[in-house]
């Protein structure tokens, strides 16, 4: 009965900052509202007792990737009223894509997947069981080959934001902090006999 | 379960969380003072011992006057964040005590086996604290944001890159604990470092130690990574702010160090547990606080002794120092652990995993 109220709950505040994002005319107002979906998504993973998948949600998105988000649209100056301009323009394929939406979302509702006889309530894991190891067990032994993938994947993604965004400028005057750092005395004092 | 045990369950809950919010409220206030104390003693001059015996009432005549003082609203400032910033600093920094423990209980022998003192014993404990604690940084962003002045922007945007670089390498030192351990749940890492201090994960991780109260040291900007409130900057992130706000936001940045303090003690130096077996008659919560004090006396001792580091000196600190350090550390033990022979020794301190 109290989950049930809960899940309610969570579910409605998601749905609610979920339109935040969408009809705020703020972005960083936009951003916050993103932030707080995440968390009552993360708090839909704790009702389903997925506490480890529910925190490492908060700790990677909300964490990370949303702070480095807002970190941009707060360096950004948006101009809205050039914004909207092009609102006439762009209306007839982006009505296209929402309606091609409405109707995907329409018919996967009613495709009956999704429905307490599709997807069966799994009911609570056991007391001792620990959501952490468990997930440790089947990532490292029978889906090894996908996480490497993925492990491989991300670290393309990093060489190339790297190689991407490095400028090494030859007029800039970088300082070498380890020769700073292992400077002496006799490197910038010269006794001189009088 | 009907609604009155429901409510007897809440009520229960509250209490837990006044006992433990209100501790660390007025610790706050008093290390603030031990602060002054210190740094005076250090520098050779008196510090507050005008009000109350000693200055002891010191604290609480500053926080009157806080609570007395306008708060300024700036007119360009974007009024609901900026209100709502300094609350969602402090917010984080106190949420993250509810899986902290503070001891082991039998309640005088009421119950039969010994009780965590935490509001919550997650089994997933470390995981929740960095998770939260990582959330501090949206109250100092926005913040920044939200005062519509370049020298508070300046400030967060210094803030983030700080938190955001020192994160890495405290989630990695963190890791090489939960190696040794083989739990993620606070009050098991603390048992498994049961039995005097040459169990204490001190030993084999010492690097780590280091890596992770400095890098605490920089997350919460404590003194020689203080540049997001410097001098240049008039004050940085909380320039506009004034009054109960700016309290507010001294109030998280304390609690945040007294919660590093206290994770340090439990992942790196035993929790509760006495340094000799013999001195284990002297509760648990003491030695715990004993050793947390010590590491809250060390923050205020590097306050009063070390000079702010240069920028571009604090990035490389984090990014090329101390992420391949704990990267280097983290290779030792693994490979430590799966090396016959060698695994001997480390399983010394892996009662219960290695073996």
């Amino acid at each position: 009965m109290i989950e049930l109220g809960f899940f309610y709950l969570f579910s409605g505040l998601a749905v609610v900052s979920a339109l935040g994002v969408v009809l705020s005319r703020n972005t960083v107002h936009s951003v916050i509202s993103l932030i707080f979906c995440f968390f009552n998504a993360a708090a839909l993973f704790f009702l389903l007792d997925a506490e480890f998948i529910g925190i490492i949600l908060i700790l990677v998105y909300v964490g990370a990737v949303m702070v480095l988000f807002m970190f941009v649209v707060m360096m950004l100056e948006v101009n809205f009223a050039g914004l909207r301009e092009g609102m006439l323009q762009y209306l007839p394929v982006g009505g296209l894509v929402a309606l091609v939406l409405f109707i995907e979302i329409v018919a996967a509702a009613g495709s009956g997947v999704f429905s307490p006889t599709g997807i069966p309530d799994p009911g609570h894991a056991a007391q001792h069981v620990n959501n952490t190891v468990e997930i440790g067990k089947l990532l490292y032994t029978k889906y090894l080959l996908g996480f490497e993938i993925a492990a491989i994947v991300l670290l393309v993604a990093l060489v190339g934001a790297v190689v991407l965004t490095l400028r090494v400028r030859k007029d800039a005057k970088y300082q070498n902090i380890s020769k700073q750092v292992n400077v002496n005395p006799d490197d910038r004092m010269r006794k001189v006999k009088m | 379960m009907s609604w009155l045990d429901v409510s007897i369950t809440a009520g229960i809950w509250a209490l837990e969380i006044l006992a433990i919010a209100v501790p660390v409220a007025l610790s706050v206030a008093y290390i603030t003072y031990v602060e002054r104390r210190v740094i005076g003693f250090m520098q050779v001059r008196k510090g507050c011992n005008r009000v109350g015996w000693a200055g002891l009432l010191q604290p609480i005549a500053d926080g009157l006057k806080l609570f007395l003082k306008e708060t300024i609203i700036p007119t360009t400032a974007n009024k609901l964040l900026f209100v709502a910033a300094p609350v969602m600093a402090l917010v984080p920094a106190l949420v993250a005590f509810a899986v902290v423990p503070f001891g082991e209980t039998t309640l005088f022998g009421v119950w039969e086996t010994a009780h965590v003192m935490a509001i919550a014993d997650l089994n997933i404990g470390v995981l929740y604290v960095m998770a939260i604690s990582s959330l501090s940084i949206y109250g100092v962003l926005m913040a920044g944001w939200a005062s519509n002045s370049k020298y508070t922007f300046i400030g967060a945007m210094r803030a983030t890159c700080q938190m955001v670089s020192y994160e890495i390498a405290m989630g990695f030192a963190i890791v090489t604990v939960l190696m040794m351990s083989g739990s993620m749940n606070l009050s098991a890492i603390v048992h498994a470092q049961q039995g005097g201090f040459w169990h204490w994960y001190l030993i084999p991780l010492f690097p780590m130690f280091m890596v992770y109260f400095i890098s605490g040291c920089a997350e919460v900007a404590r003194t020689p990574f203080d540049l997001i409130e410097t001098e240049e900057l008039v004050s940085g992130y909380f320039t506009e702010y004034s009054g109960m706000w700016f309290a507010t936001f001294s109030l998280a940045e304390y609690g945040a160090m007294i919660l590093i303090s206290l994770l340090t003690s439990i992942l790196f130096l035993g929790g509760w547990y006495a340094p000799l077996p013999v001195l284990d008659f002297i509760p648990g919560t003491v030695w715990l606080l004993a050793k947390t004090s010590f590491l809250i006396f060390v923050f205020i001792w590097f306050r009063a002794t070390f000079p702010r580091y240069r920028y571009d000196q604090m990035m490389r600190l984090g990014w090329k120092v101390f992420l391949p350090l704990t990267l280097v550390w983290l290779a030792v033990i693994g490979l430590a652990i799966y090396t016959p022979g060698i695994s001997d020794i480390i399983n010394f301190w892996r009662p219960g995993v290695g073996a």
